[in-house]
């Protein structure tokens, strides 16, 4: 036996000064320059239906201008990344903005099979076309259906709104926030955004319902919205599960290493068990 | 008749011979058979029209909506198509896993009858993708989405092509002849049987797992966590009752190229077959029992979507399991032909019903395929069959290898 009391001691004090330590340093936070989610939050109320974000965005992203006809409900399409709609509420006229809700835990990045759909660290979620091959799995996973496709053509790209990614890179708002007339889009940070919205619900509690839709819609979204009405009436879907949609397909993404590291050695042991039980091809027939 | 295929053999033993191959490449036999009238076409018009798609979009021949942007041609060619492509490992487990021999003589036709489908429904694929010069990309390793179920699923297709293609390459190697070949082919059989048994575990699961983030978007009675497992165990008995039904087609068509020996064992194999059918629908049937009473989907039996559901599950499913149990006990070939054909339509009906059916039944107007699209599908499975027919008529798929083969063992 090498080990005596001394050598025990000394073990042991290393033992207790490695695990009092090496815990503190574990639990320092990574680093305080990590990045913040950004994002806009809407407010309906302040809306005033102008659709001036409509023609702003169309410009800023190539795009045809929109019709100044309105339907009833539009959507947005691959023309299109963004529509402000108009519904009839007890409160007089509602105006709501669509487009894409940049997720904090986009189920359209965790499809996308070449990292085409990618959600950037300071939020935006865009589309890249180097490397997408067009197979809309995107689309099949988007709760909110936001990724558009280009049917007609022989050369399809995915549209949707990429909060003015450029812009925000060199250090500029997305256009719509900056060309809303009436200040109903407020740009920042994400963690703002919620106390902002909280805010404005604390101060006016008869203007606006109680709750902050994205907030934890689908895991939580870059876009944050304020009404008047339930948001059930301004045709939001409000039955999206509060966590985020990847969730959905981590048990099965996390049994796939396991199923291909243990199945093998299994099947490789029943081979070897049954091989040299061989009866004769004829005798079973 | 196998005598002129062996003699031809023979003589190019010595040296290779192009001379040989194209020989193999002419069609053999009739041209005007009722088959080709109808197939050939439909093959040409579906690939006008894929000329057409790729010169205007995918828009210009599909009903493809931005709400439903995957229809017939992911839901039934690739999704029910790579369902009856489980005929392969399910029997390669039981011959070379399992060592019941007795089953060895549709081994070949089966993993044949995989291969091709994977190869055609992968290129089928190809037609859907919008991009399709990228598709190499989550290949190269540029850019690698490996929080991806369909990143998953392409890498656990092509590999498992690989393996059928290895567990079939002796019959190819006996086809030209060469020795030197077959030895080395077949001593990895095992080792690419083991493979493609693993993979197929996960791709199967994997097509259903693909649809897991549209929980919102598939009509509940069809969506659960349970899709891969319910895509997985399913894929048992839709394999087999597509070798069942293959097998009864080919006994007709290719009888001339079935030994004796194989001709006999079909008998035994179809019973047997069924009674794994029978069993693994039951299995399927309790799992679908169990999460539709944890679900607590009784509300929706009582409308157009739950009576659907019921004839899926008592017409296409209870009702061929019992068939397959009745029959197997009697002997009774035809009735087991029949329980197979309907365990097949009640396969095709539960993959469209939640790819295609059932999802987004909620819209206005729901997607309808365009008769372009059904050309199109036609034509990829009229393809198939000729390269299926091509293969079956000059390699020793369905007859017994060339008597060089036992002399080596």
């Amino acid at each position: 036996m090498g080990l005596d009391r001394r050598v025990f001691f000394k073990l042991l004090g290393v033992t207790g000064l490695t695990l009092a330590i090496g815990k503190e340093s574990v639990a320092t936070p990574k680093g305080k320059d990590e990045v913040e989610f950004f994002g806009i939050l809407y407010d309906s109320t302040r809306c005033v239906g102008c659709r001036t974000c409509e023609y702003e965005c169309a410009a800023a992203h190539g795009l045809p201008e929109p019709s100044s006809e309105i339907e009833a409900v539009r959507k947005t399409d691959e023309t299109c990344n963004t529509v402000v709609n108009t519904f009839q509420t007890e409160k007089g006229e509602v105006y709501v903005k669509r487009q894409c809700m940049h997720c904090n835990e986009p189920a359209c990045d965790a499809a996308c099979l070449t990292q085409a759909m990618h959600k950037n660290k300071t939020g935006p979620v865009t589309w890249d076309g180097d490397k997408c091959m067009g197979c809309r799995y995107c689309m099949i996973s988007c709760p909110f259906d936001m990724p558009k496709f280009e049917f007609h053509s022989s050369n399809p790209k995915i549209q949707k709104c990429d909060m003015c990614f450029d812009r925000q890179k060199t250090g500029e708002m997305p256009v719509c926030v900056t060309n809303c007339p009436n200040e109903a889009l407020f740009y920042g940070k994400r963690r703002d955004l919620i106390k902002e919205a909280r805010r404005r619900i604390y101060e006016q509690p008869e203007l606006y319902v109680d709750y902050i839709y994205g907030e934890h819609d689908a895991g939580g979204t870059g876009w944050l919205y304020l009404s008047p009405v339930p948001f059930e009436e301004l045709g939001m879907n409000t039955t999206l599960q509060n966590s985020s949609y990847p969730a959905l397909t981590k048990g099965f993404l996390y049994s796939v290493p396991s199923v291909d590291l243990l199945l093998p050695p299994l099947l490789l042991g029943i081979y070897a068990a049954t091989k040299n039980k061989q009866p004769k091809e004829e005798e079973n027939e | 008749m196998n005598n002129s295929v062996y003699s031809v053999t023979k003589v190019k033993e010595h040296k290779f011979n192009w001379q040989f191959l194209f020989n193999e490449l002419k069609p053999k036999g009739k041209w005007l058979t009722p088959f080709n009238i109808i197939s050939i076409p439909i093959i040409l018009l579906g690939l006008a029209l894929i000329v057409y798609r790729f010169i205007f979009g995918i828009g210009s021949i599909t009903n493809l909506t931005q709400e439903v942007p995957w229809g017939l041609w992911i839901g039934f060619d690739v999704v029910t198509g790579v369902a009856f492509a489980g005929g392969a490992y399910v029997v390669t487990f039981m011959v070379y896993i399992l060592n019941m021999k007795n089953y060895h003589s549709i081994v070949r036709v089966t993993v044949l009858n995989g291969f091709l489908a994977y190869a055609f429904y992968t290129g089928a694929l190809l037609l859907d993708l919008g991009r399709p010069w990228h598709v190499i990309n989550p290949m190269i390793g540029n850019s690698f989405g490996t929080s991806s179920v369909l990143f998953l699923v392409a890498w656990h297709f092509v590999l498992y092509m690989l393996a059928e293609l290895i567990e079939f390459s002796p019959a190819i190697a006996e086809w030209l002849g060469s020795r030197r070949a077959h030895k080395i082919l077949s001593g990895m059989t095992i080792g690419a049987v083991i493979f493609g048994i693993t993979l197929s575990t996960l791709h199967q699961s994997g097509l259903g797992a693909l649809y897991l983030m549209a929980k919102d978007k598939i009509h509940p009675l069809w969506y659960s966590e349970f899709i891969p497992v319910m895509f997985l165990v399913s894929s048992i008995f839709a394999g087999l009752s597509m070798v069942i039904f293959e097998g009864s087609i080919s006994r007709k068509v290719f009888f001339n190229r079935i030994s004796e020996k194989n001709e006999k064992a079909q008998k035994g194999i179809v019973r047997g077959l069924s009674k794994i059918c029978a069993v693994a629908m039951f299995a399927y049937l309790v799992l679908q029992f169990v999460v539709f009473i944890h679900g607590r989907n009784w509300g929706y039996l009582n409308s157009p979507m739950g009576y659907w559901f019921l004839v899926e599950m008592i017409g296409f499913v209870l009702l061929p399991m019992m068939l397959f149990f009745y029959s197997y006990r009697r002997g009774n070939i035809l009735m087991i032909r029949i329980a197979a054909i309907l365990t097949m339509v009640g396969v095709v009906l539960n993959r469209l019903n939640v790819t295609v059916i059932g999802f987004r039944w909620d819209l206005p107007v729901h997607y309808v395929p365009s008769w372009m699209e059904i050309v199109v599908t036609l034509a990829v499975i009229f393809t198939e069959i000729w390269i299926f027919r091509w293969v079956i008529n000059r390699m020793p798929v369905l007859g017994d290898s060339p008597a060089w083969v036992s002399e080596e063992k």
